[in-house]
């Protein structure tokens, strides 16, 4: 039985803005699932239709078989949730948020006292724990947060933007956390994230969302070897004149090529045969080059691949259209 | 057993953090104690109005600011609601498996709680100024239980408007617009045979009236015990209502997320 299951998920919110236009998904049990895409794609929807707080307008969700909406009650004590906003209380202290969300799972006395002292151990929260949440740094309330959704032990555990807003050593921490929980509680993870480096290292397979709409979906190899070859970068003395880039344009196996000042990107079938090429055609048109690199392609291709657009051009968008 | 488990858990949760507001605790107990003292000094000379049958005015209005501060106190419950709307811990818990009654009914609870403690302070307070309540401890306990009666009808609508509405500026004006014209429309300040006509009717379907007249009754001398049970059950009934209202809020709320 597959842990998640979305079909044809759509969902408009008053005022017309299309948040979900027919997006379907699965997930393996006891894999790290992420989803991918740009702010405004429909990921944070997708997770409160999935963890029973919104409800769609159409299509279907099931969780370990079981509906999102007829059987919300039984969903929900199958689940953990981090959402994107923290959900802790700040006018209590870690222990106290610990304990209250124990005991809505019906976890009391002994047991009760026993589990919150180990996540908080465990989070590495057992000496901030009986200071008010309030008084938490981003990332230890974070992990605070982390800790609420592990209280009854959760088959499936949704991750929404984990690491927005923390600092880069906070971020790694928690990347590693999940990563613990994924092999030694065999747990199923869903992380949406905005960062494609998150999506590249944590999560065995990904689905790129777009718009409101799956656009691509396999493992984070999978989907960069989809891409045949690798991506060429040279950086030019001073810009660029139509004539060079024209010239590179037209060199056999070059494509998708980009010019942004003097930056020049282009997809390229094997990087080391194509360099010297790439070079002399620039420097015939009288173009100095600088540098060049090779890299090997990265899941921010596979999104301009899909989504006809750079990354940061969607965030930039969306962050427009707000 | 579980839905009373988890109103606990909800009420503990207020109540803790009330009592971490040490100014808030302070104000709270200032407030009704401010408001006898003025009222009573501002309108001392009604007790000579012919027909006004109380011995004290500060005797016949303390029942009237129990009221009063069960409506205000309570009107204000919903921005607690809103914050945590905002903050996401609603929806930490709309995602477990609370029942959902225990949200409002928790925060109702820490509302009552605090009424009951703010109207035994006043009724103290009266009886050192020289009030009497004629039917002792029995009396006073029924004025109280009134009080949280409508302040849980109060805090529950405010709950209600706060989910549906998820706005501080619109439940500021709501509350503002409903309570105090309620509180005026009643025989709070006033008894009941010396208010205009027009006042005395509407004050009939007026719920902080029903728990004035109620109140009142069971600090006088001759308790009207079928008066306070007739507008103790609107009271409850409206209870009913109004919980089931904030409750069912929420529907309307994941709908619109």
């Amino acid at each position: 039985m597959k842990a998640i299951e979305a079909s044809n998920l759509r969902k408009t919110y008053k005022g017309g803005v299309r948040a979900l236009d027919g997006l379907s998904l699965e997930v393996e049990t006891g894999s790290i699932f992420g989803l991918l895409g740009p702010n405004g794609a429909g990921k944070s929807t997708t997770v409160k239709i999935l963890t029973t707080l919104s409800l769609a307008d159409s299509g279907e969700a099931r969780l370990a078989g079981l509906d999102v909406v007829r059987d919300a009650g039984r969903v929900r004590r199958s689940i953990g949730v981090v959402g994107q906003k923290a959900g802790l209380d700040p006018d209590a202290t870690g222990r106290e948020n610990l304990e209250m969300q124990a005991e809505i799972y019906g976890i009391r006395g002994g047991a009760r006292r026993e589990r919150v002292d180990e996540l908080l151990e465990r989070l590495g929260l057992a000496e901030a724990g009986g200071r008010l949440a309030k008084t938490y740094s981003g990332g230890m309330q974070r992990r605070l947060d982390v800790a609420l959704g592990l209280v009854h032990r959760p088959k499936v555990l949704f991750l929404d933007e984990p690491t927005t807003g923390l600092d880069p050593e906070a971020r790694t921490e928690l990347w590693r956390e999940i990563e613990r929980l994924a092999r030694e509680e065999e747990m199923t993870i869903l992380l949406t994230t905005h960062y494609l480096e998150e999506a590249d290292r944590l999560a065995a397979r990904l689905v790129i969302v777009d718009r409101g709409r799956v656009v691509a979906e396999g493992s984070p190899d999978e989907l960069k070897s989809d891409l045949r070859g690798d991506t060429v970068q040279v950086e030019l003395v001073e810009s660029s004149n139509g004539d060079a880039v024209g010239a590179v344009e037209r060199l056999p196996g070059v494509s998708e090529l980009t010019v942004d000042g003097r930056l020049l990107r282009a997809r390229v079938d094997s990087g080391a045969a194509a360099i010297p090429s790439v070079i002399s055609a620039l420097e015939q048109g009288g173009l100095r080059v600088a540098s060049a690199t090779v890299a090997r392609p990265s899941l921010d291709d596979v999104y301009l691949r899909h989504a006809g657009r750079s990354f940061q051009q969607a965030d930039t968008d969306t962050k427009e259209a707000a | 057993m579980t839905a009373f488990r988890h109103t606990w858990q909800v009420a503990l949760r207020y109540i803790r953090a009330l009592l971490r507001q040490p100014a808030w605790v302070g104000i709270s107990l200032v407030q009704p104690v401010i408001w006898l003292l003025l009222f009573g000094a501002l309108f001392k000379r009604t007790a000579d109005i012919p027909g006004f049958s109380s011995g004290s005015y500060i005797e016949f209005l303390t029942p009237g600011v129990v009221v009063m501060l069960a409506v205000s106190s309570a009107g204000w419950v919903g921005m607690g609601f809103i914050e945590d709307i905002n903050r996401g811990t609603m929806d930490r818990l709309l995602v477990s498996p609370i029942w959902r009654g225990a949200l409002n009914l928790g925060s109702v609870a820490q509302s009552v709680l605090s009424i009951a403690i703010q109207s035994v302070i006043v009724v103290g307070l009266s009886l050192a100024v020289g009030a009497h309540f004629h039917n002792g401890v029995a009396g006073v306990a029924v004025l109280v239980a009134v009080a949280g009666l409508l302040g849980a009808v109060f805090a529950s609508l405010s709950n209600g408007v706060a989910v549906l509405t998820r706005q501080r500026e619109t439940l500021i004006g709501i509350v503002t617009m409903v309570t105090l014209p309620l509180t005026f429309l009643s025989s709070a300040l006033m008894q009941q045979s010396l208010l205009p006509g027009w006042i005395r009717w509407v004050a009939r379907c007026n719920p902080v009236n029903w728990a004035a007249e109620a109140g009142r009754s069971a600090a006088a001398a001759h308790a009207d015990w079928g008066l306070i049970a007739s507008r103790t059950s609107f009271l409850a009934l409206l209870l009913l209502v109004s919980a089931a209202f904030a409750t069912r809020a929420f529907n309307a709320y994941q709908r619109s997320i």
